[in-house]
């Protein structure tokens, strides 16, 4: 971790990410034990392992600035500051979920908060994000838009197109590619090539590859291309090097022939986990171990809160199915 | 009113559109030079910001407008030819037709895909469908096809104030068509469809290009003294069923005609709703004049072979007449 970074950032700032990563980590350990007893009515695909990155680009965005999610969007959706108890009354199901439980797991958005929506197609998102870039240049009031995918996502063609386009209307756009070496239930080195960050090369789009466990380094390269972004100056790809700790999808142990994971490559990445980096740094900057108990104490209640909501909120009236195709009208 | 073919009523739409509203831009491939003659001229009116030539992208050029759309542009994307759909068909089927009901309704989607489509003019399978049923079959589009320059414009100018995803479908080769078209705010609501000619014996429901072929063969029943209404539904969704299902009633003896292939096309699926709902009308079985189910081919007697023609209607519309 770059000690002057930290300095930057600030203490206050950091405990914030702290807290927000924590929350992120809660919320998923819930749904993934609520997941296992058949609780939820769909599947779910945790980012847990994940959650710096999500949290470094909340951090960079402003009031007008958009992102578009992926399946494994929950991260995505707290840390750009959706309100938890919305994302998991959505997951139960629940009329009081962020979209009245016609969404679900892979669909949660808050376009309030400029959150476009998890999108259960792989790559689709970057060609919302792309549109709401140039929805951004057209303003020109320094917005920004931003596109999360996975490495699945980089083999998906719409990614070529995108980066072809983008550079070409310099779009104000940071295509935030998570690398969690798995697709689904294959590696990635197993079926894709060479570097995905230095893709942008053919396209002159500055890139990066980046340790997207370390909370001060993705949000250091998040920052770097916001600020270029922002200027007119076009995209930038950062390749976010991370990993899932849990599966592709909660239920995967029920039609799995066996593992397909090697136990030393989870072992090595839980070591380098990125709650655990950040607090190393907040107690190397001086910060309690008992406030950070404390904050702990704190996302717990907000979690329980949250779980507590939807599970006391109403299912939804079957008649709302036929409601909210199109504007203005009941159908 | 000015008399003018129906590219020139398009372009008429898009230009008072884009002058009344400027979150209102479009794209697509060669949307400056034009090969329909469409959208000539509006990038020397507004900018090469608001009228922008794209590389070949289609999946990315529609998820992009559903982006747009979802934040605040009303962007209008040019496909070309309806067969590039399928090109782009992750962000129309799975992106443009469910994002506004995924979200609850948290975000309203005024786009419109714009497009070419039908045969009839040797450019091959890849360049003739009809694919419309299927865009209407997606539950979250609504879907227009014109048959006259003044319907072109009106319901282009609608589609583009609506506040949902609407794909505009101008039939292949019938852009040159002429006819009246009303100058200024002149709209066609979506979901009225149109009585292109009155008539008391038979109802024939025919969609874009298939009106004319449609009016063709009511001429040459009329000199039988057989009245055939020819009814334009205009838009697919919403479908104007009371317009269509008024006539039934009337005339008891349907005829569909419709360029889209005969399985699970649009045909089949107004037949199903004049079945539905007025069996007890009816004084003759529904009949329906619809493409083969193959692709449409190249050569010209072989296409001939696949599309509806005028025999065929007439031949269907006697049918009605014979049989009980």
């Amino acid at each position: 971790m770059s000690l002057n970074t930290t300095s930057a950032v600030g203490t206050e700032t950091l405990i914030d990410w702290y807290r927000r990563m924590q929350l992120i980590r809660h919320v998923e350990d819930r749904l993934g034990a609520a997941s296992k007893t058949g609780e939820l009515p769909g599947p779910v695909h945790l980012s847990i392992g994940q959650e710096a990155i999500a949290v470094a680009v909340g951090a960079c965005m402003r009031p007008g600035d958009w992102a578009t999610s992926t399946h494994r969007g929950h991260g995505h959706y707290l840390g750009l500051g959706g309100d938890p108890n919305l994302l998991v009354a959505e997951i139960y199901g629940r009329a009081t979920g962020a979209c009245g439980g016609k969404g679900g797991s892979m669909h949660v958005a808050d376009i309030s908060r400029g959150i476009l929506g998890a999108n259960g197609i792989v790559g689709a998102g970057i060609g919302l994000a792309t549109g709401a870039a140039l929805t951004a240049k057209q303003r020109k009031a320094g917005n920004i838009a931003i596109a999360f995918f996975g490495d699945g996502g980089a083999n998906e063609g719409i990614f070529f197109e995108a980066m072809n386009l983008s550079a070409l209307w310099s779009l104000p756009l940071i295509f935030v590619c998570e690398n969690n070496g798995w697709s689904e239930f294959v590696s990635t080195a197993s079926i894709t090539v060479g570097s995905i960050a230095e893709r942008s090369a053919a396209f002159g789009i500055p890139h990066s590859e980046v340790d997207g466990n370390d909370v001060l380094a993705a949000h250091d390269a998040v920052s770097s291309a916001a600020a270029r972004a922002r200027a007119g100056n076009g995209p930038t790809l950062l390749e976010m090097m991370t990993y899932r700790t849990r599966g592709h999808v909660e239920s995967e142990q029920t039609f799995l022939p066996g593992p397909y994971r090697p136990p030393e490559e989870l072992a090595m990445w839980q070591k380098r986990d990125p709650i655990d980096r950040l607090h190393a740094v907040l107690r190397e900057n001086g910060v309690e171990e008992s406030a950070l108990n404390a904050i702990v104490e704190e996302v717990i209640t907000v979690t329980n809160a949250a779980f507590q909501f939807a599970i006391d909120s109403p299912l939804p009236e079957p008649e709302a199915a036929l409601r909210d195709v199109f504007a203005g009208e009941r159908n | 009113m000015a008399r003018m073919r129906m590219t020139q009523a398009i372009n008429q739409a898009l230009h008072e559109e884009m002058a009344r509203d400027e979150r209102v831009i479009l794209f697509g491939e060669d949307v400056r030079i034009s090969i329909f003659a469409d959208t000539r001229g509006l990038a020397e009116e507004f900018g090469s910001d608001r009228v922008l030539d794209t590389p070949l992208s289609e999946a990315l050029l529609a998820g992009m407008t559903v982006g747009a759309a979802a934040t605040g542009l009303r962007p209008i994307f040019h496909l070309m030819f309806g067969n590039f759909f399928y090109t782009a068909w992750d962000a129309i089927a799975n992106q443009a037709a469910k994002f506004r009901y995924m979200t609850g309704g948290q975000v309203t989607m005024p786009l419109v895909f714009m497009a070419v489509f039908g045969g009839g003019r040797s450019q091959g399978a890849q360049h003739s469908d009809t694919m419309h049923s299927m865009l209407v079959n997606l539950g979250g589009l609504k879907v227009v096809t014109p048959a006259t320059p003044a319907d072109a414009k009106g319901l282009m100018k609608a589609a583009i104030r609506d506040d949902n995803p609407v794909v505009f479908l101008q039939s292949a080769g019938r852009g040159g068509d002429l006819g009246e078209v009303p100058d200024g705010d002149w709209i066609v609501p979506l979901g009225q469809a149109d009585v292109k000619r009155q008539g008391e014996d038979v109802t024939v429901i025919a969609i874009g290009a298939m009106v004319r072929l449609a009016m063709r063969a009511a001429d040459v029943l009329a000199k039988d003294g057989v009245g055939v209404e020819v009814i334009d539904p205009r838009t697919l969704r919403p479908l104007d069923t009371d317009t269509i299902l008024r006539s039934v009633r009337k005339t008891g003896r349907v005829v569909v005609v419709d360029e889209g292939r005969l399985s699970c096309g649009m045909a089949s699926e107004i037949a199903a709703i004049v079945a539905e709902h007025e069996f007890e009308s009816l004084k003759a079985p529904v009949r329906r004049v619809a493409a083969a189910d193959v692709p449409i081919p190249f050569s010209p007697p072989l296409e001939r072979e696949v599309l509806p023609s005028e025999d065929r209607v007439v031949s269907a519309i006697r049918s009605t007449l014979t049989k009980r």
